[in-house]
């Protein structure tokens, strides 16, 4: 059985979903670089976000999440490799542990009944009251992405009529960088 | 030495002709003005004015590829630049490195639908290997000097800078190319040890290699091409190469099967059918090569050499992948081959040649000769015959049958003599490469292939041809067809030849005079060879008519969607049912 240059198993036909960490220069047009060869080349985005983390180095980390069999997930870490702004990319889905977390506002607006099941829902899922009107809450939840999704669906008959989610982030544990340091 | 201040203009020459760069091939516009009156200041640097900008880009491809230097472009904003997408595509696919200026408008400007301006670094984005907006004249050294570093490192391939104007008129301090290693853009060069140590292994124990050798071994280098001669030689291996590997390994070689792929030989596309252990050098399994994904070479164990991880496992699973430079890797191989003291298994090696001896004896790029019509394979034999015994003979074509052809019968001895759009298939694009070639060697023959809708393509650069006196022969297989096409539409579409005919074509031989150059026509096979005679004794650019049989096929064919081992040839061909409906809907 043989397996591909990022090690993956590559025979594999199953389609999987990946979080890949992409370190890049922060400059103009590196976003459209990115998006542009996931909708050029037809691979699927679950999810993308993107900020500056290292400012000295004007470093930004993009987090995707992905899907796709063993070859095409190798195909995209090696396409997105050889974007010239990329300083590297790891694939926190098959290199070890990692965290995965995602952060949602929701709002939810109702009166009464609904209004304090909301609340008690929120509790249990250790959501935060960010904003409140006598007719409406927003919360806001961290979690993976399942936790937010269950959070949601709860929400959904008590009221919720608008969410803003920020994508997953993710990062390998352990004491290992991918950035290098300072 | 104190930096010197300069304005952006200024330190485009200087930039220029620090990286070395001798030719730009260029077009003027509004926005590029300032530099093009520092090109008028000064005599280093040549500038090559073309008659429209996509023959500048691949006149510079030309000039790149049979130099193995960094092609130089330069054009204007908006259309200039827009001109210019289809050239910079074609460098792209087949891995030529470019850099080409454009010009822009200025900085507060971009946004506003100003005149001229387009969206250059949007649009190009997917067409280069990198691009630049250049927003300061600040960060204009530097990413001068990166545009060169990355398009010839790693996977050449093309990079555009658009420069505002107001950024080529503003003072900075230049500062000269410096060996600085480039802060994210490092591409692996040399092969690990282990993935050497494998690969003797593997091949050590073959019994039926090949050796598929592409591109990769010309961008490398003269140096790969000497590597992969004596590596195939020492291993005594039978070798094949792809339409942009030819060149990389003499062609009238023994151990040569021709090319492979969709148009290549029987034998080259039945030993990799067939083939136990495949190397791959520096080619990238296109579909033009693999035919049927599924029944691609079934049953080998695939070593594949490449720069770029990205043409790994692209579409073929590899065994055994290699990163690195075809140079390096092959002379770590060699090394490694030597220092083994592998024995080849000699008799299977023996019966293996035995049975690529059965497969050549099909004889398979046979053609019924014709006494009365020019065949067009005769053509070209006798174009190849008449100048094979010369020192310095450059082909480049445009696209279609003729190309095909000229692979098939055309034999290339040594690397960078053979220029062709093999990834994109750009018509138009052999006559200004043949003029970007014939800038970079004056002395030598350099021959356009042509067809006669290609050529028409971009027929506007036989004023540059004139007015740089480059002796360029333009040798032109007239079968009034997009041959190609019909030869697709007689195979697939029931002989129904829709828009495939040429009707008012040009007189050739006027047209050749009126822009100062001979022209030539011929007609009778008997005069063929004193037509090509003529050709070659003139010194002038030449365009040679060739009025050859319009209704000849290109065999063998590989029809899309077929194994290759389901060849088609010229004597047996079947039509309408012979391509399955999955077929029909590949190009
Ligand atoms: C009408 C038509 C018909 C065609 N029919 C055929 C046909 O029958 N047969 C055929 O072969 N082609 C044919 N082609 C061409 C085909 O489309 C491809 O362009 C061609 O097969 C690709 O050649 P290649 O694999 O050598 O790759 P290239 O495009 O030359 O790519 C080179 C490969 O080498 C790698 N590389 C680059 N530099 C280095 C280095 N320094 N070290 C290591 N690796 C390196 C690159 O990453 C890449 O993977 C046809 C084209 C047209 C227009
Ligand atoms: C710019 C462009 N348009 C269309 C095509 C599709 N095409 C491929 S070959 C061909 C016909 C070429 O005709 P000609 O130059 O006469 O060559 P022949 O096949 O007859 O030798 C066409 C239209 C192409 N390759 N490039
Ligand atoms: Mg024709």
């Amino acid at each position: 059985m043989s397996t591909g240059i990022y090690g993956a198993n590559i025979h594999s036909e199953e389609i999987r979903t990946h979080t890949i960490a992409v370190l890049v220069d922060n400059e103009p047009g590196v976003l459209a670089r990115v998006i542009g060869l996931f909708s050029g080349r037809g691979y699927n985005i679950e999810s993308l976000t993107v900020a500056e983390t290292r400012h000295r180095q004007g470093l930004s980390r993009i987090t995707i999440v992905t899907s796709g069999t063993a070859m095409i997930i190798e195909q995209i870490k090696a396409q997105l490799n050889r974007l010239v702004p990329v300083h590297s990319v790891s694939d926190l889905t098959i290199e070890g542990p990692s965290v995965e977390r995602e952060l949602a506002l929701v709002k939810v607006a109702g009166t009464g009944e609904k209004r304090v099941e909301a609340l008690r829902i929120a509790d249990i899922f250790r959501a935060r009251v960010v904003d409140s009107t006598n007719e409406s809450f927003v919360f806001e939840i961290v979690g993976k992405t399942e936790k937010l999704e269950a959070f949601v669906d709860l929400m959904r008959p008590l009221g919720l009529i608008d969410i803003s989610r920020t994508g997953v982030v993710a990062i390998a544990r352990g004491p290992e960088s991918m950035e290098g340091q300072d | 030495m104190a930096n010197v201040d300069l304005t952006g203009s200024e330190m485009v020459i200087k930039a220029l002709q620090d990286q070395g760069v001798e030719v730009v091939f260029g077009y003027p516009g509004g926005a590029v003005l300032p530099i093009y009156d520092e090109i008028f200041k000064q005599n280093k640097l040549r500038h090559i004015l073309v008659r429209q900008e996509g023959g500048a880009v691949h006149a510079a491809e030309g000039y790149a590829r049979s130099t193995g230097k960094v092609g130089c472009v330069l054009v204007t904003s908006g259309p200039g630049a827009t001109n210019a997408v289809t050239g910079l595509l074609d460098a792209m696919l087949d891995s030529i490195p470019l850099v080409c200026l454009c010009g822009q408008v200025p900085t507060h400007l971009i946004g506003n639908d100003a005149f001229q301006e387009a969206d250059t670094t949007g649009i190009t984005r997917p067409c280069t290997k990198h691009n630049y907006l250049v927003k300061s004249v600040d960060d204009l050294p530097r990413i001068l000097h990166e545009a060169f570093y990355v398009a010839r490192t790693g996977r050449p391939g093309p990079v555009v800078i658009d420069l505002p104007k107001d950024v080529l008129m503003d003072v900075g301090a230049y500062i000269p190319p410096a060996k600085i290693k480039h802060k994210s853009y490092v591409p692996q060069v040399k092969p690990d040890a282990a993935a050497i140590k494998q690969a003797v292994k593997l091949l050590s124990k073959a019994k039926k290699p090949v050796i598929y050798a592409g591109g990769g071994v010309i961008n490398s280098g003269p140096n790969a091409s000497k590597l992969l001669t004596s590596f195939t030689q020492m291993t005594g291996f039978p070798i094949t190469l792809t339409l942009m590997g030819l060149g990389a390994y003499p062609g009238s070689d023994d151990q040569f099967l021709g090319m492979l792929g969709m148009h290549g030989t029987y034998e080259a596309n039945m030993a990799m059918h067939d083939c136990d252990v495949m190397l791959c050098v520096g080619a990238r399994f296109d579909d033009r090569i693999t035919g049927r994904l599924n029944a691609f070479s079934p049953n080998s164990k695939k070593i594949h050499i490449d720069i770029d991880p990205s043409s790994i496992n692209k579409s073929v699973r590899i065994d055994l992948p290699v990163i690195g430079d075809v140079g390096y890797v092959l002379e770590d191989l060699i090394k490694a081959w030597k220092a083994a003291q592998v024995k080849p298994d000699d008799k299977a090696l023996k019966s293996w040649w035995k049975q690529i001896q059965k497969w050549r004896d099909k004889d398979c790029l046979a053609y019924i000769k014709d006494d009365k019509v020019i065949k067009p394979q005769l053509a070209i034999q006798r174009l190849y015959e008449l100048t094979k015994d010369r020192k310095d003979v450059f082909v480049t074509t445009e696209v279609g049958q003729h190309q095909m052809w000229a692979a098939q019968h055309f034999k290339f001895e040594s690397p960078n003599h053979w220029m062709t759009s093999g990834g994109l298939g750009t018509m138009g694009y052999g006559l200004p490469a043949a003029m970007g070639v014939q800038i970079a060697h004056p002395d030598a023959l350099v021959i356009d292939i042509a067809g006669e809708s290609s050529i028409l393509m971009n027929i506007q650069e036989l004023g540059t041809i004139a007015q740089y006196r480059l002796p360029v022969k333009v040798f032109v297989l007239n079968n009034q067809y997009m041959g190609m096409v019909r030869q697709w539409q007689e195979l697939l579409h029931g002989s129904r030849y829709s828009e495939s005919y040429l009707e008012a074509l040009p007189d050739f031989v006027k047209l050749a005079e009126s822009f100062g150059g001979v022209g030539i026509r011929v007609t009778d096979p008997k005069d063929l060879d004193d037509a090509i005679r003529q050709m070659l004794e003139t010194d002038n650019h030449v365009i040679c008519e060739v009025a050859v049989a319009p209704e000849e096929n290109c065999f063998p064919m590989i029809p899309s969607g077929c194994a290759h081992n389901e060849m088609i040839f010229g004597a047996d061909v079947k039509t309408d049912e012979a391509i399955s409906e999955d077929g029909m809907v590949l190009v």
